[in-house]
């Protein structure tokens, strides 16, 4: 398949993009996209479409499978005209996340493309999730019990 | 049995207009958004979306809204809808190791590493109502900050008895087999813990509660400590065809307990701690907890215990957990029963005339 690498590496640059594009909101992609110039015409490879995925577990948290329950996700797949052809799998039900999310896989392919994105796009992005993760983390840190021993009776010497 | 009955169709039409008129409430009071919803009933919307076995913020607030607030309704609507939608797959196992946790507590050990850490809990408050809540207020609350973050991968406090043998080893089977599914598959005995974690997943919380809380009341052997309980979140990974490799497709919010019981072994197993499991979606301990009970009081027979109550009984358990089911049968009573009642009451008058012809008899003698 066009633009499909095998090779672990890209694999790898590949599967951290396509997790920020589906954690980016839909406005931030929105104005990103809207600063390409020109704006890359696409071909729709599949439409846009919302479908489900089996969230699976294990129990105990490491042993057997089993469904624990289902999510919405929307995929799209798109090409654009250097042959480059992108991918979007996005929780929840937005098409046209899932379209922009594909455009910008295809457009991290294409070397004209890639380092305009990274740094306009992806990058920031990757930032604002860290920012905001740690931000969640150091609320849940200020709940962390600081256990103290009550002296109860005998000589403290 | 049903007869097919005409007529109605006004009265059906009217009442479901009065019903949207009774949905929306006072129109000079503010109609709610899904996004108040989402963000102020939160956990009305977790709990929805886990008993309706369906991950999405915004539908299941949606659900809530159309339902009026009825939980078991909006659990239905989400379960029908989840019916017209395509199958893509299924993710890789989340991995709640690598949780971002925003809460972990440990019944099991004071000074786990990583810490017990509360989160926005309901434990610890006084229960009392508070009456500030009553007005909308201009000033929003803030969290205190710590300066260190929480850390990004905590080990698992079961890992702390595992390492010692102590408890019972939770590793995958051999071949690591497709796990049973429910949603398209019938109900099959004996049951795989694969085909009951499913069930217990998306079973009604009520339930599980009581029937958790009937193991510890003695209709069942569980003595169970909560060795460890988190709440946050994880990353779901699945690997589409034509990628071949797995991508992240965001992050969802999950509970997860898991309680140790004591086992005093059996001739093929030596004496050690075993495991109940219960998971969830969203911010749903209370259900993880009873899961998780109801979990370990299913595996009496794994461990060669008795089956003697309730909620050691596998049939009884997964046959009665789902509230779509269950409301499903049970409201079935309103459908029209009029030939049946009309033949029953031909019966019970005729029982009676028998009856009252034998007293009379009786009186004359």
């Amino acid at each position: 398949m066009l633009g499909n690498s095998s090779d672990d590496a890209s694999n790898a640059a590949r599967k951290r993009w396509i997790g920020v594009l589906a954690r980016t909101d839909l406005d931030t992609l929105e104005d990103s996209y809207a600063t390409l110039s020109p704006l890359p015409k696409h071909a729709i490879l599949r439409k846009s479409e919302t479908g489900l995925v089996m969230v699976r577990g294990r129990a105990n948290g490491t042993g057997q499978k089993f469904n624990a329950g289902e999510m919405t996700v929307t995929r799209c797949s798109v090409r654009i005209p250097s042959g480059m052809v992108g991918h979007a799998y996005v929780a929840g039900r937005s098409r046209r996340h899932a379209e922009l999310a594909a455009i910008f896989d295809a457009l991290l392919q294409d070397p004209d493309h890639a380092a305009g994105i990274e740094d306009n796009l992806i990058a920031p992005s990757a930032l604002a999730l860290a920012e905001a993760r740690q931000l969640k983390q150091r609320k849940a840190a200020a709940t962390k019990v600081d256990f103290f021993t009550m002296v109860r009776g005998e000589d403290p010497a | 049995m049903y007869v097919a009955v005409k007529g109605g169709e006004t009265a059906i039409e009217n009442a479901h207009q009065l019903l949207a008129e009774e949905r929306r409430g006072d129109p000079d009071v503010a109609e709610i958004e899904l996004t108040q919803i989402d963000e102020q009933l939160g956990l009305a919307v977790d709990r929805v979306m886990t008993e309706g076995s369906l991950y999405d913020r915004r539908l299941a607030a949606l659900a809530v809204k159309q339902a009026r607030g009825d939980v078991i309704e909006a659990v239905f609507l989400l379960r029908a809808y989840r019916t017209t939608l395509p199958r893509f797959g299924a993710s890789e196992p989340i991995d709640t190791a690598r949780m971002e946790i925003r809460r972990r507590i440990s019944a099991t050990f004071k000074d786990l590493p990583g810490g017990q850490i509360l989160g926005p809990t309901f434990d610890y408050t006084h229960r009392l109502i508070d009456f500030d809540l009553a007005e909308p207020s201009d000033d929003a609350p803030e969290a205190p900050l710590a300066e260190t973050p929480v850390n990004d991968a905590m080990p698992r406090v079961n890992e702390l008895l595992e390492s010692e043998g102590l408890l019972e080893r939770a590793a995958p089977p051999e071949d690591d087999p497709e796990p049973f599914d429910l949603t398209r598959e019938p109900m099959s005995f004996p049951a795989g813990r694969d085909q009951h974690l499913q069930n217990l997943a998306r079973g009604d919380e009520g339930f599980l509660l009581a029937l958790g809380y009937s193991t510890q009341r003695g209709f069942g052997r569980n003595h169970p400590f909560a060795g460890e309980i988190r709440m946050g979140e994880v990353a779901v990974e699945f690997v589409p065809e034509e990628l071949g490799f797995a991508v992240e497709l965001g992050d969802i919010t999950v509970s997860e307990c898991q309680m140790v019981t004591q086992f005093t072994g059996s001739k093929e197993a030596p004496p050690q701690f075993t495991q109940g499991y219960g998971l969830a979606f969203g911010f749903c301990e209370r259900k993880t907890m009873a899961m998780a009970l109801v979990d370990r009081a299913l595996r009496a027979e794994e461990f060669g215990e008795a089956v003697e109550y309730p909620a050691q009984d596998s049939e009884f358990v997964l046959y009665h957990s789902d509230n779509v089911e269950a409301q499903g049968f049970v409201s079935h009573l309103k459908l029209p029963h009029y030939v049946d009642f009309q033949a029953e009451l031909t019966l019970v008058r005729r029982l009676r005339a028998d009856y009252e012809q034998a007293h009379r008899q009786e009186a004359a003698e």
